[in-house]
């Protein structure tokens, strides 16, 4: 929670930087206090716990803006930090476009019903915590003798923030995060060490999964042993919801009302246009009650609301923030997704697995990038050969190579298992006809 | 600018305060301890639609306290140089020991290092107005350059750190780190299509960095990259002969090669070169280096952040795997002096193995001989990321744009495409090193356990020849 005198210390900065000349101003505090602690094999490895507290504020000042942030808290430093903020910011060219958001757009409500924090949290010791990573790498250590390490991290965070405009908006976020994670390393082929990890990550002590991910990374690993390139070819690719979000990303950035407006997105004038497979329909559903990424209001205090962002394959909306909307004479939406979930098919991993008779199953990506333009994408990837719906055997360095607009026209199927992890909870897709580049 | 060799008066401390948090921090025992005050001023300064019309700054203050026992590590901050804070936090990180206490060195022995970022004034001294008219001149010079552009984003940043570092050994220290980066974006249209490019430069450098030639060469890069991109195909993807171009080809050697020599990986006994160490790993006329003692180079550190002076250290030494890349943990366990490679992105963060400038000195061969020995091939020297599995090895980078190589020659220019290898391999399979080394001094920043590090890289043209090359 953000102190009472922190919040009088933003209020003060924005009173501070209009009596310096500023025709607006926004101010945000954010305080957040973090305890982490790895194992490794049968020892504490890493503990490390910390707290931190800071200031951002925009200046609106002749036209011009600027943005600035500190962690030095001192209100005779800050008199400087802000001066000398406005004083930079005079030299800049005009942007008439920047301005504060619409007060009509500003969430009004009072901030509570999402429950994002779980107000639970300094009752849980640290011997609980240390215990649970213990636990985790006890699950594997000693088990196998290809294994060559097992290590778990256990982490927490509380983090607050409160925003203060001077054209009326005020609004707190309180979020707390629980993460376990487990990674562990098998002796391979030759020199191979290959390596996979598990993890879960919970607003809420008491829904953090506490056993099993030690159990989930070994057998995680375990399943690459023996991974070998195969030759080139074009096949169905299975994508399982630990990363079919990997491949959304783009498409999400190329929504940004920044890259539509600098011309730098392969999904300008794509307004209204079936842009990928009429089975995809993707939602934001920012108000999901005890979900990460879930609130109110975006980072310029406008109110988050359940929108649709492909409908059937049709593209309904850009994500726009006040000055890309200004700029583009377009009307404002909001900065950029909160939750995203997708309409789910009917089947679940295995039946979507039995559905491809020679194909591959993508665990994971290993590099590459996409070209922001174009759409244009090459990635690195691993995973499992199919066979008659079956994972024969397990591949690696190889690449998918195409366009991100051409792949998502190719859906065959969509799972009904989203990632619940994830603030992105996409499920598993079948993709048809991959490039895959291999011997 | 303020005395670089201490700033005990710029983070209000003394030696007494210093004595006390260290006997702190020791107070249940442990072999070492460190603290690492940072005081970061961020400036940057950004242009769009034709117009400097964004600008901003980000001060962050801090102590970071690690207390080690054995291979343990204990580590808190606070954003306070109160004594009272640092205390707290001491006490903190000292819970990582469950013995009794150590005695520091009641001792302080300050320490000089050769300065290998010499600047004249400070860029938190320098006015914006100043910084200006060079992102306008590279907004205007790129326009300039080429019709089809429709739009650039042209961005400046610059940052200043002072740091104080003080070890239970009696070590204080003191630095002053200057960096500076320019980059511009360009965006050009032709015939409904639309590409872009991106060029950097960077370094650890005053304001004197940002002249006309910089920003012409900036411009230059942005802008012939982008145009090449419309003639620009996909090869046919498989595995085939690779030729990488001069200087930002380095990023081979970062992702195949440097990242499993960090110690941390191979004390963990987790990299792929884990059992290397004084074996022949490659063609013996290879020697590759992690250097951090280039002058104004954006990988150059006077200490490192564990105050184990900056060091030239061969990696590998006519072929032979000569040394991994230590923090003060990884060098205790192997029982060798720390190579100064112990750095941290901030206070907020414990240090570990890094890289500063990597990359492979002269061979004997020019670059159109080694073009000419490729019959069909790819000739890659433009890339945007790169990423390695320490513990299987493959690597992976992401080419911008190339060329094909047919029968010893280049031909078409070829872009948007991700190479996959292994990385003992690759290394093996470098089969002609160039004898054209050159430095990349682009923006280069290295992520690993969440932490970013400003490095640089690079390599004289190399064959490696098999690689996995996506395409068509």
């Amino acid at each position: 929670m953000i102190s009472q005198k922190n919040k009088e210390l933003a209020e003060w900065a924005m009173r501070f930087a209009l009596k310096q000349g500023c025709s607006d101003a926004r101010v945000s505090v954010y305080s957040g206090t973090y305890n982490s602690f790895d194992y490794r094999d049968t020892q504490l490895d890493k503990l490390e716990q910390s707290s931190e507290n800071g200031l951002s504020i925009h200046l609106y000042v002749d036209g011009k803006f600027g943005a600035y942030a500190t962690n030095r808290l001192d209100k005779t430093e800050l008199e400087r930090f802000i001066s000398n903020g406005i004083e930079a910011t005079r030299y800049l060219a005009k942007d008439e476009f920047r301005q504060l958001p619409d007060p009509v757009r500003y969430y009004r409500g009072d901030g509570k019903g999402l429950n994002t924090y779980d107000a639970g949290h300094e009752t849980v010791s640290v011997d609980e915590k240390m215990a649970l990573i213990k636990n985790t790498t006890a699950e594997v250590y000693g088990k196998d003798k290809r294994v060559i390490s097992v290590s778990a991290s256990y982490n927490d965070g509380v983090n607050s923030s409160f925003v203060i405009t001077s054209n009326g908006f005020e609004g707190e976020l309180d979020t707390t995060t629980f993460g376990l994670s487990a990674e562990t390393a098998m002796k391979g082929q030759d020199d191979s060490r290959p390596s996979s990890y598990w993890y879960d990550s919970a607003v809420f002590w008491e829904k953090l999964r506490k056993t099993g991910i030690g159990t989930t990374a070994y057998e995680r690993t375990v399943r690459k042993l023996g991974q070998e390139k195969i030759a080139s070819g074009v096949f169905p690719m299975l994508v399982d919801n630990t990363q079919s979000r990997q491949l959304l990303s783009p498409l999400i950035a190329a929504l940004n009302g920044n890259a539509i407006q600098q011309k730098n997105s392969f999904l300008m004038d794509k307004l209204n246009e079936c842009i990928v497979s009429d089975q995809l329909t993707l939602i934001d559903d920012p108000h999901i009650v005890g979900a990460q990424g879930s609130r109110w209001f975006d980072g310029e205090g406008v109110a988050t609301k359940r929108m649709t962002v492909i409908d059937k394959g049709v593209l309904k909306t850009y994500y726009i923030d006040t000055y890309s909307g200004l700029k583009m004479n377009m009307t404002p939406t909001i900065q950029g997704p909160s939750i995203l979930t997708c309409k789910l098919g009917d089947k679940n991993f295995d039946r979507l697995l039995e559905t491809i008779k020679k194909g591959i199953w993508v665990t994971g990506f290993n590099g590459g990038n996409s070209n922001s333009t174009t759409g244009d994408f090459s990635f690195g990837v691993e995973g499992f050969l199919i066979e008659n719906g079956k994972a024969v055997k397990p591949v690696n360095e190889m690449n998918i190579t195409g366009n991100l607009l051409v792949l998502w026209k190719n859906i065959i199927e969509i799972g009904n298992d989203p990632f619940l992890i994830s603030s992105w909870r996409i499920p598993s897709i079948v993709f048809d006809a991959v490039n895959f580049s291999g011997k | 600018m303020k005395d670089r060799y201490c700033l005990l008066n710029h983070f209000e401390i003394t030696e007494s305060d210093l004595r006390k948090v260290m006997a702190v921090a020791l107070e249940k025992g442990g072999d070492y301890a460190d603290l690492y005050f940072e005081h970061t001023f961020n400036n940057y300064l950004a242009l769009q639609d034709g117009a400097v019309n964004r600008a901003g700054s980000n001060i962050d203050y801090g102590v970071g306290i690690r207390v080690v026992s054995g291979d343990q590590t204990g580590y808190a901050f606070v954003e306070s140089t109160s004594l009272d804070d640092m205390i707290k936090a001491a006490r903190t990180a000292s819970r990582i020991a469950s013995a009794t206490s150590v005695v520091p060195s009641a001792a302080i022995d300050q320490k000089a290092f050769t300065n290998h970022y010499p600047i004249v004034r400070s860029w938190e001294d320098e006015s914006i107005q100043k910084k200006i008219p060079f992102l306008q001149q590279l907004n205007d010079r790129i326009f300039e350059l080429d019709a089809r552009v429709v739009k650039v984003n042209a961005s400046m940043n610059d940052s200043t750190s002072y740091i104080l570092y003080y070890n239970s050994e009696g070590l204080l220290c003191c630095d002053y780190r200057p960096m500076g980066v320019l980059a511009g974006l360009c965006i050009m249209q032709q015939d409904g299509k639309t590409e872009n490019a991106y060029a950097s430069r960077a370094a650890r450098k005053d304001i004197r960095f940002l002249t006309g030639e910089l920003v012409e060469q900036v411009a230059q890069e942005a802008v012939n990259n982008t145009a090449l991109m419309f003639d620009a195909i996909k090869p046919k993807g498989g595995e085939m002969q690779v030729v990488m171009g001069a200087g930002g080809s380095g990023i081979l050697l970062h992702e195949a090669i440097g990242h499993a020599f960090e110690a941390d990986f191979n004390r963990k006994q987790i990299s792929i070169f884990s059992d290397k160490l004084g074996k022949k790993i490659c063609d013996e006329h290879i020697n590759v280096v992690d250097d951090g003692l280039i002058d104004g180079d954006r990988g150059a550190i006077n200490f490192d952040d564990e105050g184990i002076a900056g060091q030239k250290t061969y990696i590998v030494k006519d072929g032979v795997l000569n040394s991994y890349l230590h923090d003060r943990i990884s060098a205790k366990y192997y029982g060798v002096s720390p190579t100064g490679n112990g750095r941290r992105q901030s206070f907020r963060y414990v240090p570990i193995p890094r890289m500063r400038s990597t990359f492979m000195e002269n061979g004997n061969y020019s670059e159109e001989e080694i073009i000419a020995a490729v019959k069909k091939g790819i000739y890659v020297d433009n890339f945007t990321n790169g990423q390695v599995q320490i513990g299987a090895g493959d690597f992976t980078f992401f080419v911008k744009s190339g060329y094909l190589i047919e029968n010893g020659k280049k031909t078409r220019p070829i872009k948007d495409i991700n190479i996959i290898g292994n990385g003992p391999k690759a290394l093996a399979d470098v089969t002609m090193v160039g004898n054209n080394l050159k430095i990349d001094q682009g923006a280069w920043t290295c992520g690993k356990d969440g932490q970013s590090m400003p490095v640089s890289q690079g390599l004289p043209t190399v064959l490696v020849k098999q690689l996995t090359v996506g395409g068509n």
